[in-house]
């Protein structure tokens, strides 16, 4: 009975060691900065680290000096010297100092992006992310998990959510934001280098939360306005009739087609993205069969039905479709 | 010799007032200003009132942190107990319990301060 028992076991852990296992979706450090305020968060991160360390080593200097020191007695005033100098004025001074250094700077990073500036609102769901590029007189492109900006340029992101608490994070670009139901929060970045950079979702919002990942491309603003005309398109790729008979546009929409669903995440150009699934697996016509078949094994608590039932040729004709839309 | 120490001297509320001050100023400016954001301001509004305010918040704060502090010092002066004051006696008792009136007026004066230095950095309810 166990011995029968146990093979599905371990097949489940495979799965969900697959299921966990990250694609490398681009460059996820703090410490690696290429965005204006995650360089200031990461100069402050040296400086403390450091001056901690520093001040760390005086004090058990200072420890070992009193408990292998001789025992003649130290003078009165040199001790009490010590003991205010060391114990009240220098870390008063010091704290003080940075309180206000750290403090000068968050008023720039704060401030909304001059206008003008693009503005992009991202909406957080249970484990995706919608992304719409607000462009002039209310026209916006609609896509998903993946968001493009161009390099050395301000941005504003107005940041929602359609569920629960998420939070934006892109560790190399800048710092955290909630994205609060029925509220609207906003965060300011500024790329400052050419590259491919992993966001996370930063609060804890159920199940696959940890597979809520955004891949974010920072290009040279002529390959940007390329790549959002790109986007702007329509679906070109044929082949949508099976999609809408298996129903799939009650929940996803892909512009040019009768599909218009809104609960899932915006199809039209899914075959260009990175990864599918926030980040579970590659947008490549394996990938794709992988997600339909085995979506909720890919993805704890998946808000899609799997589609594992389909008979194979039809999870390879629908895969195929979608690695076409590009 | 110990002069005549009144009961009430031995009562902790000297060594917790100041940092009760600390813990009212910083809940009151906290509130203040979300108060004002949220009903009156709105979310792109000016905190300049706010932070008039918290500026007057701060005076009071300090003077009354100063006043506990200086009279804490007074009792600590007071007798010829000799440190570090731990006897278990009326002379020890009091002047312990002044000087760590007096230290911690002092933190909480220090602590009142930079709670409010925040507020001067952000014009703003964003
Ligand atoms: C009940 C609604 C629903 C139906 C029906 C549905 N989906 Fe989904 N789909 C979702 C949701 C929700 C997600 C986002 C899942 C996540 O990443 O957490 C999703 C994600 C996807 C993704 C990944 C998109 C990306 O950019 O990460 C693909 C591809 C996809 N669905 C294809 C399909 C196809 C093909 C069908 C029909 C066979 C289908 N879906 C049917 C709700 C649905
Ligand atoms: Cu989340």
């Amino acid at each position: 009975m166990s011995t029968k028992s146990a093979q599905p076991h371990l097949l489940t852990c495979a799965r969900f060691a697959l299921a966990f296992a990250v694609l490398p979706l681009g460059k996820g450090s703090t410490l690696e900065p290429a965005g204006l305020a995650a360089d200031r968060v990461a100069t402050l991160f040296w400086v403390l680290t450091i001056g901690a360390t520093v001040i760390w080593l005086v004090v058990v200097g200072l420890a070992l000096y009193a408990v292998s020191a001789s025992r003649r007695p130290q003078s009165p005033r040199g001790s009490s010297l010590l003991i205010v100098g060391g114990g009240v004025i220098f870390p008063t001074v010091v704290l003080a100092g940075l309180l206000v250094w750290s403090l000068s700077m968050l008023p720039g990073l704060l401030a909304p992006a001059p206008a003008g500036s693009l503005e992009v609102r991202v909406t957080g769901y249970q484990w995706w992310w919608r992304v719409e590029y607000l462009g002039a007189e209310g026209a916006t492109i609609e896509l998903a998990n993946e968001l493009h900006l161009p390099v050395g340029e301000p941005v504003e992101l107005q940041l929602e959510s359609h569920d629960v608490i998420h939070s934006f994070w892109v560790p190399a670009l800048g710092g955290k934001m909630d994205m609060i139901p029925g509220r609207r929060t906003r965060l300011r970045l500024e790329p400052t280098q050419v590259g491919v950079y992993r966001g996370v979702c930063a609060e804890y919002c159920g199940t696959s939360h940890a597979l809520m990942s955004l891949v974010v491309v920072v290009e040279e603003r002529q390959a940007w306005e390329r790549w959002l005309a790109a986007q702007a398109q329509p679906a070109t790729s044929p082949g949508e009739a099976l999609f809408l008979e298996q129903g799939c546009g009650a929940c996803h929409t892909i512009r040019g087609t009768a599909a218009d669903g809104a609960l899932g995440p915006d199809l039209t150009h899914v075959g260009s993205r990175a990864s599918v699934g926030a980040g579970v697996i590659e947008a490549d016509v394996p990938g794709l069969e992988q997600w339909l078949a085995k979506t909720a094994h890919l993805k704890p608590g998946v808000l899609m039905p799997s589609f594992g039932m389909l008979p194979p040729p039809e999870l390879t004709a629908l895969a195929q479709y979608l690695a076409g839309l590009r | 010799m110990t002069p005549d120490l009144p009961e009430a001297n031995e009562s902790l509320l000297s060594t917790v007032a100041a940092p009760a001050i600390w813990a009212a100023h910083f809940l009151l400016s906290y509130i203040t200003a979300a108060v004002w954001c949220a009903k009156v301001a709105g979310a792109d509004g000016s905190l300049v009132a706010v932070q008039r305010a918290i500026s007057l918040y701060t005076v009071l704060a300090l003077a009354a942190i100063g006043l506990i502090g200086w009279r804490a010092w007074g009792r600590h002066r007071l007798g010829d107990s000799p440190p570090p004051h731990d006897q278990d006696a009326p002379g020890g008792r009091h002047r312990f319990l002044g000087f760590a009136g007096a230290l911690l007026s002092g933190l909480s004066a220090l602590a009142v301060i930079f709670s409010a230095l925040a507020s001067l950095f952000f014009g703003s309810c964003r």
